[in-house]
């Protein structure tokens, strides 16, 4: 199933990221990560987030990555510092899933709520997206756009030659 | 159609290799690349939810996580930018300046 070969796709390159020792590399299999779940995405009907997942994250904050790599020169960035904390962290990590995976199993599939938008059954969903951003969540979605303009002013200023 | 437990057990596994690569990996870019890793997986539970309650609340909420997302990076990659021309290092064991 598709679902399955795409999600095992994303885990590997997922640790290939972490463990890579170049960043150019990690960078290139993250957007390998990002396009398989973008298509997982378009599996659970959600087209318009596929589009934007590769357009956003495979596009824009791929570049970013890419151009910041390139602005570290090679000795700073390989430079391998001591991987620390290994048995910590994966400690951490596995006492996360365990009790996440045991909250999983005991949950109760949730009952479906009051007054909510139906997804569509053919032809994509983004109308009732569309429709739903600009009614019910208009606020949120201009606070977002503050947000973006306070991002890019913050790393405008942040990146200027004196700081 | 594929059962939410499965998407849920997938984004669980995202989740925790990108934990693992912030809490062990010391090159600051490779931490960003884990906190994006997290970042998905968060999104991937937001509309594996969605369309199991068939509510697409969930898309909207997703929109949110990625453009949050967007703005980080920008921020977080030109703080990196900044710490290197101030300490000509990109390991996160050397941003200790804060601890006074």
């Amino acid at each position: 199933m598709v679902f399955y070969v795409l999600a095992s796709l994303a885990v590997v390159s997922a640790v290939m990221v972490i463990t890579r020792r170049s960043a150019v590399h990690a960078a290139l299999f993250l957007v390998l990560t990002f396009f398989c779940v973008a298509g997982i995405y378009v599996i659970l009907s959600a087209e318009f987030l596929a589009a934007v997942q590769v357009l956003v994250y495979a596009g824009g904050i791929m570049v970013l990555f890419l151009f910041v790599i390139m602005l570290v020169p090679l000795e700073a960035r390989q430079l391998r510092p001591p991987v620390r904390h290994v048995a910590g962290s994966l400690l951490l990590a596995g006492l996360l899933a365990a009790s996440l995976i045991s909250f999983f199993a005991a949950a109760k599939g949730p009952e479906t709520g009051d007054g909510i938008q139906p997804l569509a059954s053919g032809g994509g969903n983004i109308e009732t997206v569309g429709l739903l951003l600009y009614q019910r969540y208009m606020l949120p979605f201009e606070i977002a756009s503050v947000l973006l303009l306070v991002a890019m002013i913050g790393a405008v200023v942040l990146a200027r030659k004196k700081v | 159609m594929i059962p939410t437990s499965h998407i849920l057990v997938f984004s669980l596994a995202l989740f925790t290799i990108g934990l693992i690569g912030v809490l062990t990996r010391r090159n600051a870019i490779i931490v960003m690349m884990g906190i994006e890793l997290m970042l998905n997986s968060a999104n991937i539970n937001f509309i594996a939810f969605s369309q199991k309650l068939g509510d697409l609340a969930g898309q909207v909420f997703s929109i949110f996580t990625i453009v949050v997302a967007a703005g980080e990076v920008a921020v977080g990659l030109a703080i990196i930018i900044s710490l290197y021309r101030n300490k000509d290092s990109i390991n996160v064991d050397d941003m200790n300046i804060m601890k006074g």
